[in-house]
C-alpha cells in the first residue's frame, strides 16, 4: 500500500482540525479539534518514519502524545473553571485579556 | 625672610585661641534651650579666655628677639594627595598677633555690650553662638599658615556674617540683606579660590612660607594674576569697590554685629590678606596699583555715601567703607604703607567699634529708631554715650592727639610720597570724613530736639557703657601708643618690611594741609547742620550728587541692570530651553512610543480564534517561504 495515502489522510485530518479551531465557538469542541490536529501530525510523523526507515519520527510521536496528555489535563481544568464561573463554554465570551 | 620656629612652651597654646570660641559656638548652638539661661555668659567667657591666651602669647613673643618671634604650631595633616599636601597648622607671628589681640580684645568688649543690648531677646543664646562662631572663624583666618586653611576661616566668616545679618528672622528685610552679603562675598571668594589654584599650579604649594619663597622665581604675569585674584577676594570681604554693595544692607543685623563686622572681624580680612601676601604684591606693581585705585575709589565713594545717609548705622557703614579704603590704599603702597595700614586698622578697630556701640546705645534709648533727622540734642540725656561717641568722632577725623591723627596722617603722608594725585585724593577724603562724621555727631547729639513723641531717651545700662568707655580710651590712646617711637614699625618689620616714606614736604606741612581739609569739612557741617535747622523729613529737592549718594552712588542700580536683569533673563531662557527643548525631546520620545504601543495594542483583541488564525497564517507563511527557498 502506498504510504503517501497516510500523508493525505493526515493532511485531511489536520485541515479538519484547523477548520474546527477557527470556526467553532464551544471550547470543548475547539479542544477536540486541537487534539485532532496533534494526532494528524503524529500520523504524519509515523508515516515519514516508515518511509525513511528510521525511528526518529516514532520517537517524536511519543513525545507529542505525552505533551498532549499533559495539555489535556491543564486545558480541561481551565475550561472547567471558566464554565464554573461564567456558565458558558464559548471561547468568544472569554475575551477579558484584550486591551 | 624671617625664620619660623616650631611652637613650644606658652606658644603651644595657640590652638586654644580658636578652640575656645569654637567650643562656645558648638555648645551654644548644639544644646538648645538647656543653655538659654546662662548661654550668653558662656559666650562672653570663651572670648575672655581667648583674650587671656592672646595676652599671654603676646607677652611670650615680646620676650623673644624680634627675628625669632614667628612660631608655627603643627596640629595635623588634613590632606595628603600626591603633590598636594595641606597641614592644619597655625602660624603666629607679629602680624597675626596684632590681629588676634584686636579681634579678641574688641570682640570681648562687643560681647559684653551685647549682653546688655540683647537682653530680653528670645534668641540671645543663638546670637552668642553665632558671635562665637564669627570670632573663631576670624581667628582661624588670621592664624592659618596656608592659603587653604585661611580660605576655611574666610568662608567661616562669610557663613557667620550671613547668619548674623539675617538674625532678625521675622523682618522681611533681614533675609534679603543676608543673602546679598553672602552672594557678593561669593563673587570675591571666586578670586580667592582661583588665586589658590594659580599658586598650586605655579609653585606646587599653598603654604605662606612656600609661596613667598617661590614667588620671586615666577613670571610677572603669574604673580600679577595671583595679585589681582587676591585683590578681588579682598574686595568682596572688605566691601571695596566694586563689591561694596553688601555692607550698607548688612546693617539689618543687630548693632553689636555691625560693630563686630566693621571693627574686629570680616571687613579687616581683606586688608589682612593683602598685608599677609606682601611678598607677592611687592613683585606685582600692576596689581599693587590696582589696590591703590580700588582703595582711592572706595574711600571717596564711602565718604560721599556716608554724607547723605539719614540712617545713623548706614552713615557709619559708609564711613567704614571709606576707612577700609584708606587701609587698602596704604597696603597698595607697598613697604611704605603696610605698617600704617595695620596701625590705622587697629586704631579704627577701637573708634569704629566705639561709634557703632554708641549708635546702638542711642537706638536702645530711642525705641530702635535710626533716623538721625528725628534725633538731636541727645547730649542732655545720654552723657556717657555722647562723651564716648564724641571721642570716637574726634579720633576718626584725625584731631591730634587722638588715634586717627597718628595713623591716618601717616597713610596720607606715604600716599603723597608715592604721587601728589593719590595723596591729594586722600586729603580730600579726610575732609569728607570730617564732614560726614560731624554731620552724624551734630544731628544726633547737638542741636534742637526733633524726637518723635513717644520716645523717652535714657542712658544705657553699665554692661553697655563700660565697653564704650574702654573703647573710647582706646580711641584716644591707641594711636600714640602704637606710633610712639616706631613701636609698631619695629614690631611688624620682620613680617611686612618697613621703608620710611620719603616726601618732599615736611611732616608739619602735610599735617597742616590735612588738618585744613578736616577743618573745612567741620565748618561745612556746622554751617549746614548746626546753624540751620535740620528738617525732620529729608528734603526732596536736592542736587544730583545727593540723590546719587542716597542711592549708594547707583551701585545697586548698576548691579541690577548689569548683573541681575541679564542673569534673570539668562535663567529664564535656560528654564524655557529646559522645559521646551530638553523636556520636549524626552517627553516627545515617550509620547510617540506610547502612541505606537497604543496602536500595537489593538492587535490584542482577546478573541482566541483570531489568535489561532494568526498562528495558522504564520505557519502557512513559513511553509510557503520554505517551499520557495528550498526549491
Amino acid at each position: 500500500m502506498n504510504p503517501m495515502n497516510y500523508i493525505y489522510l493526515s493532511a485531511a485530518l489536520f485541515s479538519i482540525g484547523a477548520f474546527g479551531v477557527l470556526f467553532r465557538r464551544n471550547a470543548i469542541v475547539v479542544f477536540m479539534c486541537v487534539e485532532l490536529m496533534l494526532n494528524a501530525a503524529n500520523l504524519a510523523f509515523v508515516t515519514f518514519a516508515r518511509i525513511n526507515g528510521t525511528l526518529d519520527g516514532q520517537v517524536v510521536a511519543f513525545f507529542v502524545m505525552v505533551v498532549a496528555a499533559a495539555e489535556v489535563v491543564i486545558g480541561l481544568a481551565i475550561i472547567m473553571s471558566i464554565f464554573a464561573t461564567r456558565r458558558s463554554a464559548s471561547i468568544d465570551e472569554a475575551n477579558l485579556l484584550r486591551s | 625672610m624671617e625664620t619660623i620656629t616650631a611652637a613650644s612652651g606658652t606658644t603651644s597654646l595657640t590652638w586654644l585661641l580658636i578652640a575656645l570660641p569654637l567650643a562656645g559656638a558648638v555648645i551654644l548652638l548644639g544644646t538648645g534651650r538647656v543653655t538659654n539661661k546662662w548661654g550668653h555668659l558662656l559666650g562672653v567667657a570663651t572670648i575672655a579666655g581667648s583674650f587671656g591666651v592672646a595676652v599671654a602669647l603676646w607677652l611670650s613673643l615680646l620676650a623673644k628677639p624680634s627675628e625669632d618671634r614667628a612660631v608655627r604650631q603643627f596640629l595635623f595633616t588634613w590632606l595628603d594627595l600626591g603633590r598636594f599636601k595641606v597641614d592644619v597648622a597655625l602660624q603666629l607671628d607679629q602680624l597675626s598677633m596684632a590681629f588676634v589681640l584686636l579681634i579678641t580684645g574688641v570682640g570681648l568688649l562687643i560681647h559684653v555690650y551685647a549682653v546688655g543690648y540683647m537682653k530680653g531677646d528670645d534668641g540671645r543664646r543663638r546670637f552668642f553662638g553665632y558671635l562665637n562662631l564669627f570670632v573663631a572663624a576670624m581667628l582661624l583666618l588670621v592664624l592659618a599658615d596656608s592659603y587653604v586653611l585661611l580660605y576655611v576661616g574666610w568662608e567661616g566668616v562669610g557663613l557667620a556674617s550671613y547668619l548674623l545679618i539675617g538674625y532678625y528672622q521675622t523682618r522681611d528685610t533681614a533675609g534679603p540683606a543676608a543673602k546679598k552679603a553672602f552672594v557678593v562675598n561669593r563673587v570675591g571668594d571666586i578670586g580667592m579660590s582661583v588665586a589658590i589654584m594659580l599658586m598650586f599650579a605655579a609653585f606646587g604649594t599653598v603654604t605662606f612660607q612656600g609661596v613667598f619663597e617661590a614667588a620671586p622665581g615666577a613670571s610677572s604675569a603669574m604673580v600679577n594674576g595671583i595679585g589681582f585674584m587676591l585683590l578681588l577676594a579682598a574686595c568682596g570681604k572688605s566691601a571695596q569697590f566694586p563689591l561694596q554693595s553688601w555692607l550698607l544692607d548688612a546693617m539689618e543685623g543687630p548693632t553689636p554685629v555691625s560693630a563686630l563686622i566693621h571693627a574686629a572681624t570680616m571687613v579687616t580680612a581683606g586688608v589682612y590678606l593683602i598685608a599677609r601676601s606682601n611678598p607677592i604684591f611687592d613683585l606685582a606693581p600692576t596689581a599693587q596699583m590696582a589696590v591703590i585705585i580700588v582703595g582711592l575709589i572706595t574711600l571717596l565713594a564711602g565718604g560721599i555715601i556716608a554724607s547723605a545717609k539719614d540712617d545713623i548705622k548706614k552713615a557709619l557703614a559708609g564711613s567704614t567703607m571709606s576707612a577700609i579704603g584708606y587701609m587698602m590704599l596704604a597696603v597698595g603702597l607697598g613697604p611704605t604703607g603696610y605698617v600704617f595700614a595695620i596701625a590705622f586698622l587697629l586704631a579704627h578697630g577701637f573708634f569704629k567699634a566705639g561709634l557703632f556701640l554708641g549708635a546702638g546705645s542711642v537706638m536702645h534709648g530711642m525705641n530702635d529708631q535710626v533716623n538721625m533727622r528725628r534725633f538731636g540734642g541727645l547730649r542732655s540725656v545720654m552723657a556717657i554715650t555722647t562723651a564716648t561717641f564724641g571721642l570716637g568722632y574726634l579720633a576718626i577725623i584725625g584731631i591730634p592727639p587722638l588715634a586717627g591723627y597718628f595713623t591716618k596722617d601717616l597713610i596720607i603722608e606715604s600716599a603723597l610720597a608715592r604721587s601728589p594725585i593719590i595723596g591729594g585724593l586722600a586729603i580730600i577724603g579726610a575732609g569728607l570724613t570730617a564732614f560726614y562724621m560731624s554731620r552724624i555727631f551734630f544731628m544726633t547729639f547737638i542741636g534742637k530736639k526733633r524726637w518723635t513723641e513717644d520716645v523717652h531717651p535714657h542712658e544705657s545700662p553699665w554692661s553697655m557703657t563700660v565697653p564704650m568707655l574702654v573703647l573710647a580710651i582706646g580711641s584716644v590712646a591707641s594711636g600714640y601708643l602704637l606710633m610712639r617711637d616706631y613701636t609698631l614699625e619695629k614690631w611688624l618689620e620682620p613680617v611686612t618690611g618697613f621703608v620710611e616714606p620719603e616726601t618732599s614736604l615736611s611732616h608739619v606741612v602735610v599735617t597742616s594741609i590735612t588738618l585744613t581739609s578736616v577743618a573745612v569739612g567741620i565748618v561745612a557741617a556746622i554751617l549746614l547742620y548746626l546753624r540751620r535747622d535740620v528738617p525732620q523729613v529729608a528734603p526732596e529737592k536736592v542736587s544730583f550728587l545727593v540723590v546719587a549718594a542716597r542711592k549708594d552712588l547707583f551701585g545697586d542700580a548698576f548691579n541690577e541692570a548689569v548683573f541681575m536683569r541679564p542673569g534673570q533673563w539668562l535663567t529664564r531662557s535656560l528654564v524655557w530651553v529646559d522645559n521646551r527643548v530638553i523636556d520636549g525631546a524626552v517627553n516627545g520620545v515617550a509620547a510617540s512610543l506610547g502612541g505606537l504601543s497604543a496602536r500595537a495594542r489593538r492587535i490584542q483583541t482577546g478573541y482566541t480564534r483570531s489568535y489561532s488564525l494568526v498562528m495558522l497564517s504564520g505557519a502557512l507563511l513559513v511553509l510557503v517561504l520554505l517551499a520557495i527557498v528550498g526549491r
